[in-house]
């Protein structure tokens, strides 16, 4: 049986035990080794590829989110761990919620890899789709009213988006039957990249029109982004780090296989244009936004719009720059981010407030939780030397080599953003504090969010020659 | 038999399942259009059935089944009682009023008609003219999810949407298996789903109004 099986069957698995499982230690447990052995298996796939499949594949672009799923799994689910025990204690959830929980994390990670390494386009649906589905029931874990109507937000905005994409998908379907022949094969995207030349251009143009409003529905592309702070606010914060760090990028390398069928067809629409477009609405539109947020959840997943909305631009650029930016981005920003929402839920906990008006001095009360929030909102916000900071200057740099009037519009998005970042997190982190010094926390809790920092750091600094060969090599694939 | 047969035949249950499409958009009581759409899945079936006998591909008569039995029959039956057991069947009010609904559904219905034909002149004409009545159906479905407030009645409008989706689906010929059976699957998921959120909103606001849900929005846009 090859790696990739393992890296889809690991996390079913789990997922089923888990359903059984009610003690809270043995299924956290379980949680944390099932995610660390889908990494393990995700590590085998970089040196061993398995042979596409009408249904699965590997290639050098997914392997790459492959891994970076697998891995942001394992540590969120370290993290879960401790914050999990402790909103059981505090009384916040029932023993029949963790049980679901754990089933659902680890469901969860298995439609997103699914999504990743499927071959046929409708699987991907299917896989995606599922994806929404357990997000949908975990946001609602709380059982609040405002976690309930995020639930239905999120689920009718994403469901509707999901079906304009099947339509996408029906359409692509029939633009490939008349050339690659009815069945299967006309499904598979390593078919259907092979022969896109010869489709009908204009109905592949009018099926990504489809695809971009729902899967960008899903990436939480403005002006379809009216799900996103909603469910990745009321969620338990585990849950908010892997929508922003994950899910969004699967939805994004959906839309991005299906721009790379448009590319190889060369007449039909030019897609750049119109990702251009979304990601500066969603990069301007959310940099203003995160001035208004005052709930700490609800300002980093107007962050992540706002970053989705600069790796859209990168990837509707195109060029072999541009794409590598675009997919340092991705990467840095799943890293980042996750490793926000880490230190996000630890401090929520701790100041039992979710208020940015009332969290105040943690550097102060909480040195180490204080600073390395603080270096993880600095590398967001696009500080030098780290991760962010690299992608963003590449977005930028070719961006100014090729049409220096669009450069413009980023340059501002990224500055206004910067500034709102570092403006909320000031008060947050320095100035008299709010939070109890006798208010602890597990200190491996924060191991996590090190082992992230670390890497976002280390990326700023050097990046090693295989990698930068690795994402050249996609970046050219991309087109 | 046929081709003018089999395509006027195919023609005529799309166009059925169009013109229930367009009976949703006015329907007021909540049974009235719960009953709207069992026909609409029931032309569905037609559909996909009449689709498997000319294309003879007989898996396309497991989809017809799944229309008939779970969105004909179950789905409609499910909602009709959730709606006794919470003592709703009353009209719902519709944020337009019927006609500009039904203008605007004629026009979604032309705009598609126009967009989809010139795409499509390597296909078949068969699958051109059902894509294009799919897509007014998916148009519909969504302008039905925009005008209701009701939770209820904004589930139906995006089943009749995935209704549109499978008449897209059965019409392309070869399209594999896996699409029609998730679709429905799909469905399934979402019925469950919906129906846990019936209750949990019941249980908090004793009303289905999504209106009642919108005092409390957090910091929305």
């Amino acid at each position: 049986m090859s790696a990739h099986l393992f890296v889809l069957g690991l996390p079913l698995l789990s997922s089923v035990v888990l359903a059984l499982v009610s003690s809270l230690t043995t299924s956290t447990l379980i949680n944390v080794a099932g995610t660390f052995l889908t990494f393990l298996a995700s590590i085998a796939l970089l040196i061993h590829r398995p042979e596409p499949s009408l249904w699965l594949f590997i290639d050098d672009f997914n392997v790459s989110l492959v891994v970076l799923t697998a891995f942001v799994g394992f540590t969120t689910s370290v993290f879960s761990a401790g914050y999990i025990s402790r909103e059981r204690k505090e009384g916040h959830l029932t023993r029949r919620h963790l049980r679901f929980y754990h089933a659902m994390y680890q469901a969860f990670l298995f439609t997103m890899l699914l999504a990743l390494m499927a071959n046929n386009l409708g699987l991907m649906w299917v896989a995606i789709e599922a994806a929404t589905l357990t997000t949908v029931l975990m946001v609602s874990l709380y059982r609040t009213r405002e976690a309930i109507e995020a639930a239905w937000k999120y689920f009718i905005l994403c469901s509707v988006g999901i079906a304009l994409a099947l339509f996408g998908t029906i359409l692509v379907y029939l633009a490939a039957q008349p050339v690659v022949g009815p069945g299967p094969e006309a499904m598979a995207w390593t078919h259907v990249i092979k022969s896109s030349a010869a489709f009908e251009p204009a109905l592949l143009s009018l099926a990504f029109v489809f695809l971009l409003v729902g899967y960008g529905t899903k990436v939480g592309l403005a002006p379809l982004h009216a799900w996103l702070p909603d469910a990745h606010a009321e969620g338990p914060t585990p849950i908010s780090a892997v929508l922003s760090g994950l899910l969004l990028n699967v939805a994004l390398y959906a839309l991005l296989r299906f721009k790379m069928i448009l590319a190889a067809n060369g007449a039909a629409l030019a897609p750049g244009p119109l990702m251009v477009a979304m990601g500066l609405s969603s990069l301007g539109l959310a940099a203003f936004m995160l001035y208004k947020r005052d709930d700490i959840k609800r300002l980093f997943a107007f962050s992540s719009i706002e970053h989705m909305g600069i790796i859209t631009f990168a990837f509707g650029m195109g060029g072999a720059l541009s794409n590598f930016a675009g997919l340092l981005h991705m990467t840095m920003h799943s890293l980042t981010k996750s490793a926000i929402f880490f230190a996000v839920g630890i401090i929520s906990q701790i100041s039992g407030t979710k208020n940015i008006a009332n969290i105040r001095g943690i550097a102060t009360s909480h040195p180490v939780l204080g600073w390395s929030f603080l270096i993880a909102v600095a590398a967001i916000a696009g500080l030098p030397p780290m991760g962010v900071f690299m992608s963003e200057f590449l977005v930028v740099s070719s961006t100014f080599a090729r049409q220096p009037l669009l450069a413009i519009p980023v340059m501002a998005g990224l500055l206004i953003a910067f500034g709102a970042l570092i403006w909320k997190t000031q008060n947050m982190v320095f100035s008299k504090p709010s939070i109890e010094a006798s208010q602890t926390y597990a200190p491996w809790a924060l191991a996590p969010m090190f082992a992230h920092l670390a890497l976002v750091i280390l990326a700023g600094i050097w990046l090693p020659e295989p990698l930068v060969a690795w994402f050249k090599a996609v970046a050219g694939m991309l087109g | 038999m046929n081709i003018a047969l089999q395509y006027d035949t195919a023609h005529l249950i799309g166009a059925m399942v169009l013109l229930f499409g367009f009976q949703l958009l006015y329907q007021r009581r909540i049974k009235a259009v719960l009953s709207t759409f069992a026909l609409q899945a029931g032309a569905l079936s037609m559909a996909a059935a009449w689709q498997a006998y000319i294309q003879n591909a007989p898996h396309l008569y497991v989809t017809a089944a799944i229309a008939l039995v779970f969105k004909a029959f179950f789905v409609p039956f499910a909602l009709n009682w959730l709606v006794k057991r919470l003592g709703i069947h009353r009209s719902v009010e519709t944020a337009l009023g019927v006609g500009p609904t039904m203008l605007i559904g004629v026009v979604l219905v032309a705009l598609s008609i126009m967009l989809v034909l010139p795409v499509t002149q390597g296909a078949s004409a068969l699958t051109r003219e059902n894509l294009a009545l799919a897509m007014s159906v998916v148009l519909l479905g969504l302008l039905m999810m925009i005008t209701r407030h009701n939770a209820v009645t904004q589930v139906v409008g995006f089943m009749a949407l995935e209704n549109g989706l499978i008449l897209a689906a059965v019409g392309v010929k070869g399209m594999p298996l896996v699409v029609e059976m998730s679709v429905a699957f799909s469905v399934l998921v979402a019925m469950i789903l919906f129906g846990i959120f019936f209750f949990r909103i019941r249980e908090r606001f004793d009303s289905l109004e999504l209106h009642y849900l919108e005092t409390v929005r957090g910091d929305r846009l």
